[in-house]
């Protein structure tokens, strides 16, 4: 097409101030508008970071971040880098910035400087696809962990990003929240979103376009779900889907058709057959 | 247990009453009024306009007069104390004598005053936060403040910094209400002992309690920053502020009632000059 990427990372080195050693050490990495890539990775391995780098709250120490061409390097562009890409974290209570569940959706639009009334359709869309609009003159401390999770993706929306960066964000949800959360996910998707999750979650991984293993701060493995699943998950002690089990399971006694793991689709067509 | 239930401090309670559609600006504004007229007049019967005034603000706010009322008790304390003070220091004839503490009759009547008059102070300073929403709060200090702004001071950020504070304070509470707990079940004690040995108690709860609070506070900044705050950029609003009719009409009002129980204090003064 021409365009930019979304995310083009290349030789990323980060060490924060005071550390012994590099939290990333060269990543590099390209995602394209529209693509859901599932970040993972264990614990400590620089996903946070990574997130962090491309929302540009952290300047690499060693080569350079584009976002939508943009150097995270150029000053003068963060504040349009900001606007494209938001960032969700993990805890929810740390990003609630009003009382109020409405004004702080608003708080983003409002640092824009819109005009009120391009705010409150912005709010309005982005407490719709939260579903929360029935929260809306809630206090936001009042809303349950999964509302106030909704709340910081509402927060997040309501700046019409071309991209999603979630740090674990369903980690507080139960299946039921997580479930609706990655509804909506999908339906973001579909409307052009480009989504980056990081996550710990096989299941959620499996539902994503693309995977990318962090491990010690590098981009070590790049692939489909289907591919990931099939082998690559075991070299870095990931667990095992139950459903992709049951695939396995049922592949290996010879009741489905074919020796390797499709994609998703095709994996549910086949167990429903 | 739960330590640190019932303290309210006035907390916004949301609503749809006219104070709560009042612009905060003109709240700000009437409550400073309200303090400045409370502390104008001296004599008693004053205080029967300004009990009025208080009985009227249940239809005015659509919260309950027994909610209004208690948002005074985090300082009935302090309105003891004052009205005590006033009691034994205040010279004139004695009604009570026991060594040297000497009840008069001027005493008697200050504290009653006194005491009073700071009731009614913090009832109408909570009645601003309870009808007001944090949010509109800092907007309507800093459109007030914002004349400062051309000398300097940072009236956009004070009215974020003051939405964060405002925003803290459940965080803090729950956060306080998490250590006491998580200590209790280590087998902390922190009721029996003097008040030294209580208050030594606390450190255990003090020094983490901050740990986390700047810890989120450092998240917080971080998730501000990530969602397009820029300190001291020019912000809009969801809900920009509007001064209408009915604000100046609440101010007009105001100012009128306040100058009714100045003029009635002053004649009844003279009245009692006169006999
Ligand atoms: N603010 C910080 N200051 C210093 N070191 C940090 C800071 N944040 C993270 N680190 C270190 O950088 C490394 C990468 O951390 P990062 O948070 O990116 O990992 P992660 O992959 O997100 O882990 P997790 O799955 O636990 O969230 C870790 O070793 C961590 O200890
Ligand atoms: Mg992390």
């Amino acid at each position: 097409m021409g365009k930019d990427p979304i995310f083009s990372l290349r030789g990323v080195e980060f060490a924060y101030p005071g550390a012994s050693f590099y939290a990333l050490r060269g990543v590099d990495l390209e995602v394209s508008e529209g693509e859901w890539v599932a970040l993972v990775g264990a614990n400590g391995s620089g996903k946070s970071t990574l997130a962090k780098i491309c929302n540009a709250l952290l300047i690499p120490a060693q080569g350079d971040c584009f976002v939508m061409g943009a150097n995270t390097r150029e000053e003068a562009l963060i504040p349009d880098i900001r606007r494209n890409v938001s960032l969700v974290f993990q805890n929810p209570e740390d990003q609630i910035v009003a009382s109020i569940v409405e004004e702080d959706v608003a708080f983003g639009p409002e640092n824009l400087g819109l005009p009120s009334s391009e705010i409150k359709r912005r709010v309005d869309r982005a407490l719709g696809l939260a579903g929360l609009l029935n929260e809306r003159r809630k206090g936001s401390f009042s809303l349950s962990g999964g509302q106030k999770q909704r709340l910081a993706l509402a927060g997040a929306l309501a700046l019409e990003p071309a991209a999603l960066l979630l740090d674990e964000s369903t980690s507080m949800l139960d299946p039921e929240g997580r479930l609706s959360f990655l509804s909506c996910l999908g339906s973001l998707k579909l409307s052009g979103m480009t989504i980056v999750q990081i996550t710990h979650r096989m299941e959620e991984a499996i539902q994503s376009d693309r995977v990318v293993v962090i491990d010690a701060g590098r981009a070590v493995w790049d692939g489909s779900p289907g591919d990931f699943f099939d082998g690559a998950y075991r070299d870095w002690s990931f667990e095992e889907p139950p459903g992709v089990a049951l695939y396995r399971e049922l592949l290996g006694r010879g009741l489905l058709p074919g020796g390797t793991l499709p994609d998703v689709d095709s994996m549910l067509g086949a167990l429903c057959l | 247990m739960q330590f640190l239930s019932g303290i309210s401090l006035g907390q916004f309670i949301p609503g749809d009453s006219l104070l709560h559609r009042l612009d905060p600006r003109c709240k700000i504004i009437s409550t400073f009024l309200l303090i400045t007229g409370l502390f104008m007049a001296s004599k008693i019967p004053d205080l029967v306009l300004w009990g009025i005034f208080l009985l009227a603000l249940p239809a005015l706010s659509g919260i309950s007069l027994k909610t209004i009322l208690k948002s005074a008790r985090p300082i009935l304390f302090l309105v003891a104390i004052t009205a005590l003070l006033n009691l034994f220091w205040t010279p004139g004839r004695a009604v009570f004598q026991a060594g040297f503490l000497k009840v008069t009759e001027e005493g008697l009547m200050t504290a009653f005053e006194m005491g009073m008059r700071l009731f009614f102070l913090v009832v109408f300073a909570s009645m601003l936060m309870m009808t007001t929403n944090p949010m509109a709060f800092s907007d309507g200090l800093e459109r007030l403040l914002s004349p400062l702004s051309k000398i300097g001071f940072p009236s956009s950020e004070m009215a974020v910094m003051m939405t964060i504070a405002l925003r803290f304070i459940p965080t803090l509470f729950e956060e306080t209400d998490r250590i006491l707990k998580a200590q209790l079940s280590r087998g902390a004690d922190f009721e029996s002992g003097g008040l030294l040995k209580r208050a030594r108690s606390f450190i255990p709860v003090l020094i983490p309690l901050f740990i986390l609070v700047f810890q989120r506070a450092e998240n917080l900044a971080i998730a501000m920053e990530s969602r397009c705050y820029v300190p001291g950029m020019a912000r809009t609003r969801l809900n920009p502020l509007v001064w209408s009719g009915k604000e100046t009409a609440a101010i007009l009002g105001l100012l009128a009632f306040i100058t009714a129980v100045v003029l009635l204090d002053r004649s009844y003064f003279l009245g009692f000059v006169a006999i």
